[in-house]
C-alpha cells in the first residue's frame, strides 16, 4: 500500500496510477508473461527469421535467401496434398463431432437411465491416446481382419470397405478415427453446458407446447454459444496439430495421400536435414491459424467492446 | 552398492595401470533379431577390454532414431559413440566441430590400406581428417526370388530382372503377386535406384548420382527406367504390406515371387531356415547389371571433454575395424566387411556372390553418399508418389525428377 500511496502523491493526485493496482498479482504473473513472450512470441518470431533462411542441420541465421523456401513450399506437390488432406479432415472433422458429439449430449440430456455408464462408455475413447486410437482403427479397418472380413463371414459376400489402402478415401479413414476419438469429449462438454441451461427455459417452452426439438436448435443452442466457442476452439486447435494420428494409422500412406502439414514439418526438419523449409511450412500453418483466428477475435471480442 | 563397488574398483585400477575403465554410452538403430545379435558382438569385444559398453539401442528405423541422435548431439548431451549411415548426414556436424578427429587412429591402423572399397573411407573423411569409423557394407541392388512361388507356377526360376517380367503372368496365373514391395517411401525409392542401375547401365546410374547431370536425368535411357518401374509398380498390386520384412515374408512364403531389396533381407530367410539356391535366390543388380553400390553403416564419435573418454572412444574405433572383430560382427548381420583381408569362409552362397562383385571392384557409390538428407527426401517422396498412383504417367514423373536433380545438393 505504501508503494501504491507514494506512487499516487508523486505522478499524480487525481488518479491512481494503473500500473500499480493490484501489485502483487502482477509480481506473480511476471514469470507467465515472460515464458509466453519469450516461448511464444520470441520463437514464433525466431522460427518466421529462420525460414527465410537455407538453414540446413543446423540454424544459419547469416545464410538469407528470401522467399525460395516458400515457392519451393508451394511448388511441392507433398505440400499441396497436405493442405488439402488437413481442409478435408478440419472440415468434416469440425461438422461431425459438432454434430455427433450435440446429438448425443441431448440424447443423455432426455435422464434416461444407466446415464452414467453410458456417458463413461463414449467418453472412454477420448481417454486413449492417437497413437493407440490409429493402430486400434487400422486393425479395424484392415480388409484382412476388420470390418470387411466381418462383414464377409456374416454373408455379406460383395462387401468391400478397404480405405486405408485407397489413396482417393484414406483420408476419410483417419477421418473415422478422428472422429470416434473425439467426439465423446465435446458431447460432455455440451451436455455440461445443457446442464447449465436453466429448468424454467424447458417449463416455459412446455407450456408454449413447442416440441423438444425445436426447443433445442432455437432456444438451447443459442444459450450455449459460450460452450460451442469453447468446443469450437478445442477442436480446432486439435485439427491443426494432427500428427499421431496419420503417423500410426497411414504414416502418410498409401504413396502420400495422407499426408498432413505437421507431419511435413516434421520430417522436413528432422529427417531431410532442412530446417528452413520446415519453418517455412510451419509459419504457413501460422499463417492458416491467424487467417480463421483473427476475424473471429475482431467479431467475437472487438464488438463487445465497441457495444 | 554395485557403484561404490565399481568405483573403488576403477580407482584401483587408476592407481595399477594408471588407465581408467570408462563405460561408453553407443547409441544405434539395430534392434531386430539378426543386428541385435551382431551388435552384440561388438559389445562382447569391447568388455573384454578394461572398458564397458552402454547400450543405447533406440528402436524404429533410421528414420526415427537419426533425429534423436543429432538433436542429444546439438543439444549438449551427447552419447559416447554412434551409429549413422556415412556419407552426408553428418555433415554439417562435422563442420561444426561436433565430432571427434580419428585421423591418429586411422593413420595407426593403416586404414588407407585395408579399406576395400576405399569410398568408405571417403564417405567418412572432410578436409583429409578421418571422423568415422565404417563398420560393413549393404548393396541395395538385389532381387530375391521365391524357388516356391515359380514351382507354383510351372516356370523356371528367372536368371535376371527381364526373364522376372517376362515370367509374371504365369505368376499372376497361379494367384502369386509377382513382386513384394513396402509401401514405405524408402523402399520403392531403393528400388528404382535398383532398376536404374539394372536397366539403365551404370555409366547413366553415376552420371545422375555422382554428376548430378540433370541433361542424363531427362535423356531416353532415363525414359527406359521410369518406363521399367512403371512396369515394376503393376507388377506389385496386390502387396499391400508396410515393413520391408513383411514383404520379405511374402516372398519367403511363396505368395510372392520375388521382391528388389537390399542385402540385409537375407537375414529374414536365414532365420526362417532357407537355404540360398534351394529356397531361393538372390540375385545382384537385378541379375543384369552384376554391379552393387556401397553403402552402409558406420560409427561417429562425438566429441567429449574428457580426455580419458577419448581415449576410450578411439579404442573402440580401432576395435571396430580389427579383423576379428569384423568377421564376427558382419557375419551374424548378414553384411560384407569393409577389409578386403579378412576370411570369410563361412559365409553364405548370397554373402559371397557379394564378395566376389566387391573383389572384383565391380562398386557404385550409394545414394546416401552422393545426396543430401534433403534431396534424397524429395526423390522418396516422388518415387512413393508415383508408385501408389498410378495416374501419374512416367514422362510426368521424369519431368518431375529432372527437377529434383537440376536443383540437388
Amino acid at each position: 500500500m505504501a508503494v501504491t500511496d507514494t506512487g499516487q502523491t508523486e505522478v499524480s493526485t487525481k488518479r491512481p496510477s494503473r500500473l500499480f493496482k493490484n501489485i502483487a498479482a502482477k509480481i506473480a504473473a511476471i514469470p507467465m508473461i515472460f515464458t509466453a513472450l519469450v516461448v511464444f512470441v520470441g520463437c514464433t518470431l525466431w522460427t518466421i527469421y529462420h525460414s527465410f533462411t537455407r538453414s540446413r542441420l543446423l540454424p544459419a541465421p547469416d545464410k538469407w535467401v528470401g522467399l525460395d523456401n516458400y515457392e519451393r513450399l508451394w511448388s511441392e506437390n507433398r505440400w499441396l496434398i497436405s493442405i488439402e488432406n488437413l481442409a478435408i479432415y478440419g472440415l468434416c472433422s469440425l461438422v461431425l463431432s459438432l454434430t455427433i458429439g450435440f446429438v448425443l449430449a441431448a440424447l443423455l440430456d432426455r435422464k434416461i437411465r444407466f446415464e452414467n455408464t453410458i456417458r463413461t462408455i463414449i467418453l472412454y475413447p477420448f481417454a486413449l491416446s492417437f497413437v493407440v486410437t490409429g493402430l486400434a482403427w487400422q486393425w479395424i479397418l484392415n480388409p484382412e481382419l476388420g470390418l470387411q472380413n466381418t462383414v464377409r463371414n456374416i454373408g455379406w459376400e460383395s462387401f468391400t470397405f478397404d480405405p486405408l489402402n485407397n489413396a482417393d478415401i484414406v483420408i476419410y479413414g483417419v477421418l473415422i478415427a478422428g472422429i470416434w476419438q473425439g467426439s465423446g469429449f465435446v458431447m460432455v462438454l455440451l451436455l455440461a453446458g445443457m446442464r447449465g441451461i436453466d429448468e424454467d427455459v424447458w417449463k416455459a417452452s412446455r407450456v408454449e407446447g413447442i416440441p423438444a426439438w425445436k426447443t433445442y436448435i432455437f432456444i438451447v443452442i443459442p444459450m450455449m454459444r459460450p460452450v460451442f466457442v469453447t468446443a469450437l476452439v478445442i477442436i480446432s486447435a486439435g485439427i491443426i496439430k494432427v500428427y499421431d494420428l496419420v503417423v500410426a494409422q497411414t504414416s502418410g500412406g498409401p504413396g502420400i495421400a495422407s499426408e498432413v502439414p505437421a507431419k511435413y514439418v516434421i520430417e522436413k526438419m528432422f529427417q531431410a536435414q532442412n530446417l528452413g523449409l520446415g519453418f517455412a511450412a510451419s509459419t504457413m500453418m501460422l499463417l492458416s491459424v491467424l487467417v480463421v483466428l483473427i476475424p473471429w477475435a475482431y467479431l467475437e471480442f472487438g464488438g463487445k467492446k465497441n457495444g | 552398492m554395485k557403484l561404490t563397488t565399481k568405483l573403488l574398483a576403477a580407482t584401483a585400477m587408476v592407481a595399477a595401470s594408471s588407465v581408467s575403465a570408462v563405460e561408453l554410452e553407443v547409441t544405434h538403430w539395430w534392434t531386430s533379431g539378426g543386428e541385435a545379435a551382431a551388435v552384440s558382438e561388438f559389445a562382447k569385444a569391447f568388455d573384454a577390454t578394461e572398458h564397458s559398453w552402454l547400450d543405447g539401442a533406440i528402436a524404429g528405423s533410421g528414420g526415427t532414431a537419426r533425429p534423436i541422435i543429432i538433436s542429444r548431439i546439438l543439444g549438449g548431451d551427447p552419447m559416447h559413440a554412434t551409429q549413422l549411415n556415412h556419407g552426408r548426414q553428418a555433415e554439417e556436424l562435422v563442420e561444426a566441430g561436433l565430432m571427434l578427429d580419428l585421423t591418429d587412429v586411422a593413420e595407426a591402423g593403416g586404414w588407407a590400406d585395408v579399406v576395400n572399397p576405399s569410398r568408405l573411407l571417403d564417405g567418412c573423411t572432410l578436409d583429409g581428417k578421418i571422423y568415422c569409423v565404417p563398420v560393413n557394407i549393404h548393396s541395395p541392388q538385389w532381387l530375391w526370388l521365391s524357388h516356391d512361388a515359380f514351382e507354383k507356377a510351372g516356370v523356371d526360376v528367372p536368371a535376371d530382372w527381364f526373364a522376372f517380367v517376362e515370367a509374371a503372368p504365369a505368376l499372376r496365373d497361379a494367384d502369386v503377386i509377382p513382386l513384394a514391395m513396402g509401401q514405405q517411401a524408402w523402399q520403392t525409392s531403393l528400388a528404382f535406384g535398383a532398376i536404374m542401375v539394372a536397366v539403365g547401365g551404370t555409366e547413366l546410374y553415376i552420371d545422375v548420382l555422382t554428376n548430378k547431370s540433370a541433361e542424363a536425368a531427362a535423356s531416353e535411357d532415363m525414359t527406359k527406367v521410369f518406363q521399367a518401374y512403371a512396369d515394376a509398380r503393376s507388377l506389385s498390386d496386390g502387396s499391400n504390406v508396410q515393413d520391408w520384412n513383411q514383404a520379405t515374408n511374402l516372398v519367403i512364403t511363396g505368395m510372392a515371387g520375388g521382391q528388389i531389396h537390399g542385402d540385409w533381407a537375407q537375414g529374414e530367410f536365414q532365420v526362417a531356415g532357407q537355404v540360398a539356391g534351394e529356397d531361393y535366390t538372390c540375385l545382384p543388380g537385378l541379375g543384369v547389371n552384376e554391379i552393387i553400390a556401397t553403402g552402409g553403416d558406420a560409427f561417429y564419435f562425438p566429441k567429449q571433454d574428457d580426455p580419458e573418454i577419448e581415449a576410450a572412444q578411439k579404442e573402440l574405433a580401432a576395435l571396430m575395424i580389427s579383423p576379428e572383430v569384423q568377421v564376427a560382427f558382419n557375419l551374424k548381420k548378414g553384411s560384407l566387411p569393409i577389409r578386403g583381408d579378412v576370411d570369410l569362409s563361412a559365409a553364405n552362397d548370397c554373402m559371397k556372390k557379394g564378395l566376389e562383385i566387391l573383389a572384383a571392384g565391380n562398386v557404385l557409390p550409394d545414394g546416401v553418399n552422393a545426396y543430401s538428407a534433403d534431396t534424397a527426401g524429395q526423390l522418396e517422396d516422388l518415387m512413393v508418389e508415383f508408385w501408389n498412383d498410378t495416374s501419374i504417367t512416367v514422362e510426368d514423373a521424369q519431368a518431375r525428377y529432372v527437377g529434383i536433380i537440376e536443383s540437388a545438393d
